[in-house]
């Protein structure tokens, strides 16, 4: 009743072509007063996160994607345009394959035991018994806890000398590892780190799915004598498949992000560069080497890598994920 | 009554075992963290170690002070976050209400453009983003740390979708009244939004206290860094200090540990809206 004027995709202008529905769309605007007014309030609400994302979001991409096709380095010589030699450049030279090889490390490393532990969490925190807030609480922390600290944490209990693990390892009768600086164990290591820091976020956010599961479902797998088993793989599994999804997207998209942990962790790349993942290679390659085109373009690769897995995940998902 | 119980299985009592081992190890770290800060360069090296002093020294701290200008690191987080958070929950108000309920011209264009920033990781953005605050002159400044991210398409996104599900006719009754959209977006929808504007503020100020890449990036002198990229240059420069490390680790960490304490409620339930919205 009190719409103004049509929104877009209304029913009189659904078949034009779309320059055609914008332009039908645009009509009213102009129009009725009350439209244009309306317009302006828009236009004033809008500004504000429009400006900054134009400045700060969508003019550095384009201006990112142009130095990506350049050999701009800094202090070194003229800049020319070099056609897609960076992205060629980068995709065969090795350091960039060791970073990428390194992520999907941590990736694989990290991913499974870190969604397999939360739910199975979850599970246990959601059979209402007592003091469960307590241990909530408890598994949250690292949660609230800055990285860098986090990390700054962990590299003393690593200490090779007077650390933790080497104190176990000792008094049980082991020799001491040398953990970060171990070219095999570093990653491991990383990835302990990570899922410390990671698995309260995850077990919060599989608790509230199983909460928002009717019960209804579970009574009447009760009354036709369903195993335990048999409720947790034909109710709890399917009904919790969309926040599984979540969990899983956000997992691999932040897999690829993670810096600031292993930066503070191994500040020079672990042993042989073990650890030396996609963002960290990147951050080296623009702001420690001045490789600027070439970092663009390393980027814009980071970029595809994550997009092309999103789509990936999203075409598995609508198959596998059943939604109430 | 009936619902489903991972318990009958596992039984009570290892639940509680498995839940409590979990918790411990969780919770170690933090132990470790507290002893060795309190511990005396001879004890960490004291073998067989301690987990906990034979004598407290609360003067690493003072150490820690005077080494390096803590203080100024924190005040310059909080300056920067709070400044990023308040901005970002203001704009993603208006913006979030503007594509929930306004209509305009090229509403579908502009909302699709909003939601591709959120696939666009922000280190593609890094290196032109520091030529252009370079040029601005803003590098070492609050301006170089803050403007940037006075803007996030999540929290638009995160808000539109609350304004979505709230009834329509509180705002038309109120129009028929005569109020306008900036009456009934302070005195009506912001109010009845309150829950999902507190969840979204801790959100940001959590991922914005924690930013870690761009004050890296965006800061030279010790005076303008943060608290984690300060903590950062004092764990490497502490090296083989593990006491004074760990010190500076406590001083970061307590107050969003007792933050966290205060209202985990708040924390634990926010959280899980922005996972179950998102």
């Amino acid at each position: 009743m009190s719409r103004p004027a049509p929104g877009p995709g209304s029913p009189t202008v659904a078949r034009r072509s779309r320059l055609g529905t914008w332009v039908a769309d645009l009509a009213p605007y102009f129009r009725k007063p009350n439209s244009r007014q309306e317009m302006l309030m828009a236009l004033s609400f809008l500004a504000p996160s429009l400006l900054v994302l134009v400045a700060f979001v969508y003019f550095p991409i384009v201006w990112a994607f142009g130095i990506s096709f350049t050999n701009w380095q800094a202090g070194a010589g003229t800049t020319s345009f070099v056609g897609v030699k960076n992205y060629v450049d980068s995709l065969t030279s090795g350091d960039f394959q060791n970073a990428l090889k390194n992520s999907l490390y941590f990736l694989v490393l990290k991913l499974p035991i870190d969604m397999a532990l939360s739910l199975l969490v979850a599970l246990l925190l959601n059979q209402k018994l007592r003091g469960m807030s307590v241990f909530r609480v408890a598994l949250f922390m690292p949660v609230v806890t800055s990285m860098v600290a986090a990390a700054a944490i962990w590299r003393v209990l690593y200490n090779p000398s007077s650390g933790f693990f080497n104190t176990v390892l000792n008094s049980l009768g082991f020799l001491s590892l040398r953990w970060l600086r171990d070219p095999n164990l570093a990653m491991p290591s990383v990835v302990l780190v990570a899922l410390w820091k990671g698995l309260g976020y995850n077990i919060v956010i599989f608790l509230a799915g199983l909460q928002s599961i009717s019960r209804v479902y579970y009574e009447a797998a009760e009354i036709d004598g369903a195993t335990t088993w048999q409720r947790f793989r034909y109710i709890t599994l399917p009904l919790l498949s969309p926040v599984t999804y979540f969990v899983l997207l956000i997992g691999v998209i932040n897999s690829f992000k993670v810096f600031s942990l292993v930066h503070v962790l191994a500040p020079d790349g672990g042993p042989l560069n073990s650890v030396e993942v996609l963002v960290f290679y990147l951050y080296r390659l623009t702001f420690q080497r001045f490789k600027f085109g070439q970092g663009a373009a390393v980027s814009f690769i980071l970029f595809a890598i994550v997009l092309g897995l999103t789509f990936i995940q999203q075409r598995v998902a609508e198959k596998r994920v059943h939604y109430e | 009554m009936t619902s489903y119980r991972l318990g009958k299985f596992f039984g009570r009592s290892a639940s509680y075992v498995l839940l409590i081992v979990m918790s411990a190890a969780t919770a170690f770290p933090f132990v470790w963290m507290v002893g060795t800060a309190l511990k005396s360069p001879q004890e960490i090296l004291a073998y067989p170690p301690t987990l906990w002093p034979h004598e407290l020294r609360w003067e690493n701290f003072v150490t820690v002070f005077k080494k390096v200008p803590f203080l100024r690191f924190y005040v310059n987080s909080i300056i920067v976050t709070c400044l990023i958070t308040l901005w970002q929950v203001v704009t993603s108000a208006l913006a979030g209400y503007a594509f929930a309920r306004l209509h305009f011209p090229f509403k579908r264009f502009l909302f699709t453009a909003y939601i591709a920033t959120l696939i666009i990781p922000g280190e593609v953005t890094m290196l032109p983003l520091f030529l252009l605050v370079s040029r601005l002159g803003w590098i070492d400044t609050y301006q170089g740390l803050t403007v940037p991210f006075l803007a996030s398409a999540f929290a638009v996104f995160f808000l539109r979708q609350f304004f979505l599900t709230i009834p329509h006719e509180l705002e038309e009754a109120a129009r028929l009244d005569g109020a306008g959209r900036w009456r009934i977006l302070l005195q009506i929808v912001l109010p009845l939004a309150r829950p999902a504007l507190a969840t979204i503020t801790l959100f940001i100020f959590l991922s914005e206290w924690d930013n870690y890449l761009w004050p890296l990036i965006v800061t030279n002198s010790e005076a303008m860094r943060t608290l984690p990229i300060g903590l950062r240059y004092f764990v490497e420069e502490s090296g083989s200090q593990l006491h004074l490390m760990m010190a500076g680790a406590v001083m970061a960490v307590l107050p969003i540990l007792l933050l966290f304490f205060l209202a985990q409620k708040q924390f634990i339930e926010g959280i899980a809206m922005t996972g179950s919205k998102g």
